[in-house]
Formats: C-alpha cells, sequence, structure tokens
C-alpha cells in the first residue's frame, strides 16, 4: 500500500488554553495508482489531512505511512525529503514563482528534487496546452493557465502521490472541468496515485474512491 | 537542488531591478560615507605616522622631565656616557608664516631621510657646519629660502608638511628658547658602567618608543568626530537597506513556502537567503569603496586645510588606496547587511509552513509592535542620557547621541501612528478619509525610510545649530579678542625696538603680543602670554568666568588668567592655583574662551613675563589708534619701515582669515549633512518604488470607484509629502536635543570649549521645506509610473480576485 493512515488525531493550541481536535481518527489507505477524493463541509479537517498526508504538518497522534516510510519517524529534513521525492502538491491558490517563467515553474520541482527530464516537461507542457506561453510569467497568465502550470510542474517530477486541495475551486466551470480531465488522464496514465480535496460531489464522483470527512472522523 | 533554489531566489531581483538597485544603492551608500571617513582618518593618521618617522628616523626611548630639560642636562649625559640625542621643537611665526619647528644635533642625531635629499653642490659637512643647512617640503623651503634668521633651506619630500628641520641653535634663536630642550632621545651603544640615567639628572622620565605620536593623541577628538558623522550616515543607510530586504523578504514569504512546499529543507532556506545576501553585500560594498574613495578624496584637502590650520597637522591632501582600508570596508558591509537583514531572516526562517502570509498580516504585526517600539525607544532615549551621568569623556557622550537617535528613530513609527490617528478626525470627505486610513495603512511600510529621514533632518537641525551657536560666539568673541586695530609684526628684536620708538604719540597705544612656549603649563606643553594693563583688554577680552578685580590682580602680577581648554581640562576656575612652569604658580584670577587652539594658554602681566623671560624678542603688536586713521598709518608704517604685506593687517583681515579656518573646519561636517539627507531621500524613493506592485491593489478599487490616475497619483504624492512633514516636524525637537548634547557634552569633551546654544528658526523653515521636497521627490517618480499605469495592469487586480 502506498499510502496508510492509521487512527490519525490532529489539534491545535487554542489561544486561550486547551487544545482543538481536527482530527479525531481518521484511517485510510490508498494503493498506488488508485484515485481517491476527499470531501466533507468546511472545517471538517479536510485540508489538514491533505497537508498531514504531504508531510507539511506534523501528527499529533497515530501515524501516517506513505512509501513504507511512517511520517511521524521524520525530522525537518526528512519530511522535506518526502515532498521533493515521494509527492506533488496541487494547491487551490496556485503557488506559481512570479519572478520565474512557466518553463522555469514547470521544472521546479523536477531540478529540486534532482531528476529534470526537458523532455517530460516538454510533453506535459504540450498535453496542458501551454504551447507558446513557456517564456510568459505567471503574471500574464489567466486564472485556467497557472493551474495548468501548476499541475505541469506537480506532474513533471513523476511524483508517487499527487495531493490536490480544491484545485479547481478558483475558476469557472469551463476551466474547471478542463484542468480535472487532463489531470485525470495524466495521472492515469503515468500510475500516480491521486488524492484529492474537493467539495464538489461532481468531482468526486469521476475519482476511483470518495470519502467524507464530518467534525474529523471519516462519516 | 541549491542552484535550482538559488535561481529561484535570484529570479526575484531580476524581476525586480528597482528593488535590488535599492538595496544596491543603501548598501554602497552606507558603505561609501563610512569608508570615506575612516580613508580620511586613515590618510592622516598615516601622515602623522610618517612625519613622525620622518622626524625620528626610527623608533627611540625619549627622555623627559617635569621642568624644562637644558644643553647642561644633555651635555652631563653625554659625560656619563649615554648615547643621547637633544630635540628642541615648537611653533614659530617666520616673517609671515607659521611652521613647526623640529631643532635637532645634526652630529647626535641619527641620519634622518631628509639627509638623503641634498643637492649635488651640497657635501654633508656643509649641513653640520655654520651656517648648516635646513630642510622643509619645496614649496614651504621656496618660501623661507632667503629669509634673514635661517640658513638656506633645502627643499626635500621627507620632511613633512609645515615642518622646518634646522640644527637645534637656530631652533633656539627661532623659538626663543635659548638652552632649552623640548626632549632627549636615547640611542643604543651607550657606554658600558655607566652611571644610571636619574643619578645623573633625577627626575628624569625614560619613556619607549610612542606607539601613537603627540600630534595623533591631540587630533583624537577631531577624527572621533568623523567617526560618529560617518556612522550616523552608515545608520542612515542601512535604513534603506533594512527597508528593502524586509519588503523583498516579505514579498518573497509565498514563494519560500511553495519552495519549502516542494520539499526544499528549511535550514537549506536559511543558507541560500544568506548565500544571496552575501552576494549582494559583496557587489554593494565594492561599489561602496570606489563611491567612498572618490568622496574622500573631494573631501580631504579640506580637512588637511583644517587639520593643518587648527594643530598644526602635517597632513597631505593626497589619498592612497590602502589593503586594510578595503578589507575593513567590506567588513563592514558584511556587519551592516547582517544588522539590516537579520530581523527579515529571521522571522522568514522561523515562517510557519502553512501560514497564509500577506503584507497585510505583516503590516498588522508591526502594527501590534507599537507599544514593544515606544518602551523600547523611550528605554534607549533614557539609557542614552545615563550614560554621561554614568561615565564620561567623549565615548559616554556619544553613548547619549547614540541613544537619543536610535530612540527617536524607534519611537517614530509610534508616535506618527498616534498623530495620523488624531488627524484622521479632521479628514474631510470620502478622499479625506481615505487618505489617512491609507497613511495608517503604510506607515509600516514606509517607517524605515521615514526613520532614516528622521534621523538624517535631526542630524541637521543639530549639526546646523551647533555650526551656527558657534558661529555667533565665535564671531562676537573675534570682535571681542581683535578689538585693536592694526596688528603689526617686526622682523627682528631690533626693528621691533624702532618701531615702538617711532610709533610713541602717533598711536593711542602700542600693545605688545609676547609669548613664551613652555613645556609643562599645568602639566602639558602650552604658552604663556604678557598683557599690558589697558583698557583695550579690561573692557573687551572675553572673560567667562572672573575673581573680583581680576584685572587688578593680573596687573600687580599677583594672578594668571587661564583659557577654557586649561580650565576645563585640569579643572581649574577662579582661586584655583595654576602651574605655570614647575615651581612658578600663580592664582587663576580668570577664565577666557580661546575657541580654535588645542592647547592650554595662560595670561600674566608683561612685566612678569618680561622678568621670568628676559630673551624674548619684541616683534609683534597690537595698535589702538582712531579707526579713520589707521589706514594712514598703516600707509606710513609700511614706507618707514619697508614691511611686507603680511607684517601689517588690519583687524578686518584678521577677523576674515580666522573664520575662513572657521569655516573650513566644519566644511566636511556640512557634506557629510548634506549627503545623509541625500541617502535618506534615496531611502524614502527605494520604499515607495519598492511598494509600487504592493500599492495597486490598494488603488486600482479607487480607479474602478471614478478617480482617474491623475488624480490618484496625486494622492499618493500629498500622502508621501504629508509624512516627510510630519517626520520633519517631530525630527526638530530631536534636532534640538542633539544640538544641546552637541554643544554641552561632545564639544567640552573634544575640544574643551562649551558654547552657548542659540536658535535658527530660519533655518529650520529652510529644513522643514527641504523635507517636504524630499518627499515630493522620492513620491514623483513613482506616482509618475502610476499616471502611466495601463488600465489593462490595474484591471489584473480584479481579474486575480476571481
Amino acid at each position: 500500500m502506498l499510502l496508510e493512515i492509521s487512527d490519525l488525531r490532529k489539534s491545535y493550541p487554542l489561544p486561550g488554553g486547551g487544545a482543538q481536535e481536527v482530527l479525531r481518527g481518521v484511517s485510510l489507505g490508498l494503493d498506488a495508482g488508485q484515485s481517491l477524493a476527499l470531501t466533507g463541509e468546511s472545517g471538517s479537517g479536510k485540508s489538514t489531512l491533505l497537508h498531514l498526508v504531504a508531510a507539511l504538518d506534523t501528527i499529533s497522534e497515530g501515524e501516517i505511512t506513505l512509501a513504507e516510510q511512517p511520517l511521524s519517524w521524520l525530522d525537518e529534513a526528512g519530511r522535506a525529503e518526502m515532498r521533493r521525492d515521494v509527492v506533488s502538491l496541487v494547491f487551490q491558490q496556485f503557488n506559481l514563482v512570479p519572478s520565474l517563467t512557466v518553463a522555469q515553474n514547470v521544472a521546479l520541482q523536477a531540478r529540486l528534487a534532482g531528476r529534470h527530464d526537458p523532455a517530460r516537461d516538454h510533453n506535459l507542457i504540450a498535453r496542458l496546452g501551454l504551447e507558446g506561453l513557456e517564456a510568459r510569467y505567471p503574471e500574464a497568465l489567466s486564472g485556467g493557465q497557472q493551474q495548468r502550470v501548476a499541475i505541469a510542474r506537480a506532474l513533471a517530477v513523476a511524483p508517487q502521490l499527487l495531493l490536490a486541495d480544491e484545485p479547481t475551486g478558483n475558476l469557472d466551470e469551463a476551466n474547471a472541468q478542463a484542468v480535472l480531465d487532463l489531470m485525470l488522464d495524466l495521472v492515469a496514465e503515468t500510475g500516480t496515485a491521486l488524492f484529492l480535496v474537493t467539495h464538489s460531489d461532481q468531482v468526486a464522483a469521476r475519482l476511483d474512491r470518495r470519502v467524507h470527512l464530518r467534525h474529523g472522523l471519516i462519516a | 537542488m541549491i542552484r535550482a533554489a538559488l535561481g529561484v531566489l535570484l529570479s526575484h531581483w531580476r524581476r525586480n531591478p528597482v528593488q535590488l538597485a535599492g538595496l544596491l544603492a543603501g548598501l554602497a551608500l552606507a558603505t561609501a560615507l563610512w569608508s570615506a571617513v575612516q580613508a580620511i582618518n586613515g590618510e592622516a593618521r598615516a601622515s602623522y605616522a610618517r612625519a613622525a618617522d620622518q622626524l625620528t628616523g626610527g623608533s627611540f626611548d625619549r627622555l623627559t622631565h617635569d621642568r624644562a630639560l637644558t644643553v647642561a642636562d644633555f651635555a652631563a649625559l653625554r659625560r656619563a656616557g649615554w648615547q643621547v640625542a637633544p630635540v628642541l621643537e615648537g611653533r614659530a611665526t617666520i616673517g609671515a608664516l607659521t611652521v613647526s619647528v623640529l631643532g635637532v644635533d645634526f652630529v647626535s642625531y641619527p641620519p634622518l631621510p631628509a639627509q638623503n635629499d641634498l643637492p649635488e653642490d651640497v657635501t654633508p659637512l656643509e649641513v653640520l657646519i655654520t651656517p648648516g643647512r635646513g630642510f622643509a617640503r619645496p614649496d614651504l623651503a621656496a618660501r623661507l629660502d632667503g629669509t634673514e634668521e635661517l640658513p638656506p633651506i633645502i627643499g626635500s619630500d621627507a620632511v613633512p608638511p609645515g615642518v622646518l628641520l634646522v640644527d637645534i641653535g637656530v631652533a633656539e634663536r627661532l623659538l626663543n628658547r635659548p638652552g632649552q630642550l623640548s626632549h632627549m632621545i636615547l640611542l643604543p651603544d651607550a657606554a658600558p658602567g655607566r652611571a644610571p640615567l636619574a643619578e645623573i639628572v633625577p627626575g628624569l622620565r625614560r619613556s619607549p618608543p610612542e606607539t601613537e605620536t603627540d600630534l595623533s593623541r591631540l587630533t583624537d577628538s577631531f577624527h572621533l568626530n568623523l567617526t560618529a558623522f560617518g556612522l550616523l550616515a552608515f545608520g542612515v543607510g542601512l535604513f534603506i537597506a533594512h527597508g528593502t530586504v524586509g519588503l523583498a523578504f516579505e514579498q518573497r514569504r509565498p514563494v519560500i513556502r511553495t519552495l519549502r512546499a516542494l520539499g526544499l529543507p528549511l535550514r537549506l532556506v536559511g543558507v541560500l537567503l544568506l548565500a544571496e545576501l552575501v552576494m549582494l553585500a559583496l557587489v554593494a560594498g565594492l561599489v561602496g569603496l570606489v563611491l567612498g574613495y572618490v568622496v574622500a578624496g573631494a573631501l580631504l584637502p579640506e580637512v588637511a586645510a583644517t587639520l593643518r590650520g587648527l594643530y598644526g597637522a602635517p597632513v597631505d591632501g593626497g589619498l592612497s588606496l590602502r589593503p586594510v582600508w578595503v578589507l575593513a570596508g567590506l567588513a563592514m558591509t558584511f556587519a551592516g547587511t547582517a544588522l539590516a537583514s537579520a530581523q527579515a531572516l529571521w522571522s522568514l526562517t522561523r515562517l510557519p509552513l502553512l501560514e497564509t502570509a500577506t503584507s497585510q498580516s505583516w503590516m498588522r504585526q508591526h502594527g501590534a509592535r507599537h507599544r514593544v517600539q515606544l518602551a523600547a525607544g523611550l528605554g534607549l532615549i533614557a539609557a542614552g542620557a545615563l550614560a554621561p551621568v554614568v561615565g564620561d569623556g567623549l565615548l559616554a557622550g556619544f553613548a547619549l547621541l547614540g541613544g537619543l537617535l536610535t530612540g527617536a528613530a524607534v519611537l517614530l513609527p509610534p508616535v506618527l501612528g498616534w498623530v495620523i490617528d488624531r488627524g484622521a478626525r479632521f479628514g474631510k470627505g470620502p478622499m479625506g478619509e481615505w487618505l489617512w486610513a491609507d497613511m495608517r495603512a503604510q506607515l509600516p511600510s514606509l517607517s524605515t525610510a521615514l526613520a532614516a529621514l528622521l534621523l538624517a533632518l535631526a542630524a541637521n537641525v543639530g549639526v546646523g545649530t551647533m555650526v551656527s551657536s558657534f558661529r555667533t560666539t565665535f564671531t562676537g568673541w573675534l570682535d571681542q579678542r581683535l578689538a585693536s586695530e592694526l596688528y603689526l609684526r617686526a622682523q627682528s628684536d631690533a626693528q621691533g625696538r624702532e618701531m615702538v620708538a617711532w610709533l610713541d604719540g602717533r598711536v593711542d597705544a602700542v600693545l605688545p603680543i609676547r609669548s613664551a612656549t613652555v613645556d609643562a603649563l599645568h602639566g602639558a606643553p602650552g604658552q604663556i602670554y604678557g598683557v599690558a594693563d589697558h583698557a583695550t583688554y579690561r573692557d573687551h577680552w572675553p572673560l567667562i568666568a572672573q575673581a573680583p578685580d581680576a584685572w587688578d590682580t593680573v596687573a600687580r602680577g599677583q594672578a594668571a588668567l587661564i583659557n577654557e581648554q586649561l580650565a576645563r581640562r585640569s579643572d581649574l576656575w577662579p582661586g584655583d592655583l595654576v602651574q605655570l612652569e614647575p615651581g612658578w604658580s600663580l592664582p587663576v584670577a580668570g577664565v577666557y574662551s580661546d575657541y580654535g587652539n588645542p592647547s592650554g594658554q595662560a595670561m600674566i602681566a608683561l612685566p612678569l613675563l618680561d622678568a621670568r623671560f628676559p630673551d624674548l624678542p619684541q616683534v609683534s603688536f597690537a595698535l589702538r589708534v582712531p579707526p579713520d586713521q589707521a589706514d594712514t598709518l598703516s600707509a606710513e608704517l609700511r614706507e618707514r619701515f619697508d614691511l611686507p604685506v603680511r607684517a601689517l593687517v588690519d583687524q578686518t583681515a584678521v577677523k576674515q582669515s580666522s573664520i575662513a579656518v572657521f569655516e573650513s573646519t566644519f566644511v566636511i561636517t556640512g557634506a557629510l549633512n548634506i549627503l545623509t539627507l541625500g541617502v535618506a531621500a534615496v531611502a524614502m524613493l527605494s520604499a515607495l518604488l519598492t511598494q509600487r506592485s504592493m500599492r495597486l491593489p490598494h488603488l486600482a478599487p479607487l480607479w474602478a470607484l471614478g478617480l482617474t490616475r491623475d488624480e490618484i497619483a496625486r494622492f499618493e504624492v500629498t500622502r508621501t509629502v504629508a509624512m516627510a512633514g510630519l517626520t520633519a516636524l517631530l525630527a526638530l525637537p530631536v534636532g534640538l536635543a542633539l544640538a544641546w548634547a552637541l554643544l554641552n557634552v561632545i564639544n567640552v569633551e573634544a575640544f574643551g570649549w562649551l558654547l552657548p546654544m542659540q536658535v535658527f528658526p530660519f533655518d529650520w523653515m529652510t529644513l522643514f521645506i527641504l523635507a517636504l521636497g524630499t518627499g515630493w521627490v522620492a513620491a514623483w517618480l513613482p506616482a509618475r509610473r502610476l499616471r502611466r499605469t495601463p488600465p489593462a495592469e490595474l484591471l489584473k487586480v480584479f481579474a486575480h480576485e476571481r
């Protein structure tokens, strides 16, 4: 199993003392090449769970095992390595580097991970309809184009697990549909597992599995 | 990975060249002004060291005594088998020139570099036998050669500027100190079995070769003052760097979050940001050093003139490049960069990975800091104010200035915030309200630039008040000191006596000016003047403290007057005893101000001086004549005695030349002041240009609501000018406090003068207008760019909101 989450809990300290428990014992698994949609109301803990899986945040209790590596054992450098080599992230905000061109942004994570493949970049740029825009800076792109650059960047590193947090949340309907189609096609072609957070039933219905979170627990 | 990540960080500067220029300009200007001052100081100190080396020909122990050493002491030591060489030095006026005379015995003194510069037609023996030879810089040699009382003078570059090197016998005549020595130097190869020095001449002091020369001690205060100004300019430059680095790092928070989310370890982020700063500091440091060298080259001639005029210090006007200076300048840039960036770097490396960082949150954090800033600012000022109470000396004075200025800079944001909050109540109409609210919102991002402006303005008010107070006091003092209508100088004692006889009946009074140089005027070299009992002195002489009947007791030979420097240095006031020479003391009857003179001075009754120093020549006189007859008398004197131009000067000419020396003393201060204000303008410009992209989201809604770009640009200029004006108002009390500290603490410690503080509201008004101008200049360029911003760019603000 690529991803195994067992009895995961996460709480944050409150300013006046005490703690707020956001995840209250979540367990689930994901195999390589599988896709999973995580849905739930606002405040149900979806993004928190995604951040923990992405090794962006630390676990309070329980365990996440990713590519056979328990994340709670990792220090800051180990978590950074996990983010660089195993997972990729596509955010709701596009999180592109404004001072790099489209081509440079696409290559960025692969270069950081030390496995940059220009042919793969080129292929992704073509598949995502970004040809001719390689030399542009993010500020000169539309929202849909920027999100496609973010997806290309995430896939250019050939991750084992692609994590996406509301990747179409900031796009209009037509753009959202196109971006989602491309992402699912590419994931299927590359055998990458997909863990996608959404509150759209339509989007969730297109993935292999769907898990619904309510008040920090799987419903 | 490192290359890719560094590329991302550096790409920010490529896309934000104005910000890069702002950062480099801040660091480069800071380095330039600091290095310029250091170059000037280094050059002056090297000149002193070179002079010492050229005049001693090596390092030898010195022999001194509490009383004046004599030729008899020298002879006794030589007879006892000690290898010693006598030295007599002092300042002498020869014709129209005042020079530093160094008299040595060329036979016993170690060979001097100048002796290698003999012309082909002069043999080394001719230097030793009558009439002998003197040595001076070629320009001075040309002016002195042919003077009746001097041997032929040989021009040599191996003599320091302004110094005349002669045989000790010639020096005795020039300095009117027959049989006296200033000190002796102890040479190696003394005869074995000799008696100890103290047995031969009891009380003789032997001191090792001095690492610092007398001149460097004398001029230390001057150089410390320059260093303080250099440091102030450096600090103002760092404000630019601090502001730019803060904003640049702020803008890159999302990028750094992204990089970390993509797997770049936190430690590596810190290391790369540090590496980036090191690269930028290196570039800025090198540019700063070039600029500093140019500034130093431009200012050095004036400083050299000041040092020569004020201290008789032999400083050349030329500048040489020293590797130590380059390395020290670069080190200062790195230290400054670290200081300016520490806060931004620290907060970035502790930025939570999942925090949504926006400029607004940064600004809110700054807003929350106001209370801390208020406490820190007041604490710094209080600590500075305590420094002169707890410690003393010049360093305590500078600690006071440092505390005052940094405290004021730290206090500025909360105080401005308070003023803007109060002002907002008077905002009329929607745009008026918006303008005040926007000023409040922009305060955190502009506060470092405004603090730089505050420092520059406060320094201008403070230094300007000090210089103007000094000028007013000095001019009034000159009127008192130079009350006589004409000042006459004879070529020789015989001519002086002849002149006095001739003048009898032709003038109201002839007031002789005679002085003796002594080695131990209350423990330090100084001069004793003889004063005639005349109403000119009683009515005009500028006494700042006096005992009852001061002039009567001085005239009776029962008391002395001393100058302020000696009074403050030795804490001598009316009623105390001043030691004029070992074994000879008189009560102090009064203290007079004596600006522009670094050494101690005493005045006693003329007959007493003549009795004590019977061989003083009568060559200088002040003449009292009705002012309308001064010109006629001058003409008659010139014709009768065939006087050179400078042998007879009127009061106005003396005042003019004195004021010229005074003005040149403050030339560098004024230049540094203007440069500091220029740096502050660059700080504001840099901050405003840097913020331009961050300002668009604030301004685009106004444009969408129906304001033209021209109107918005005008509001932007108004806002900046208003903030500069508010800062200028707040800088005034800080500047006045600075002036008080300069006049009452620094000047007293550095020069020994306490000056009354005077205020110059017209200067403040000029400076206030200058501050508004600075704000306008800084705001104009960004406003012009805003006016030309295409609507498409403004629309992007809304497009990105979707």
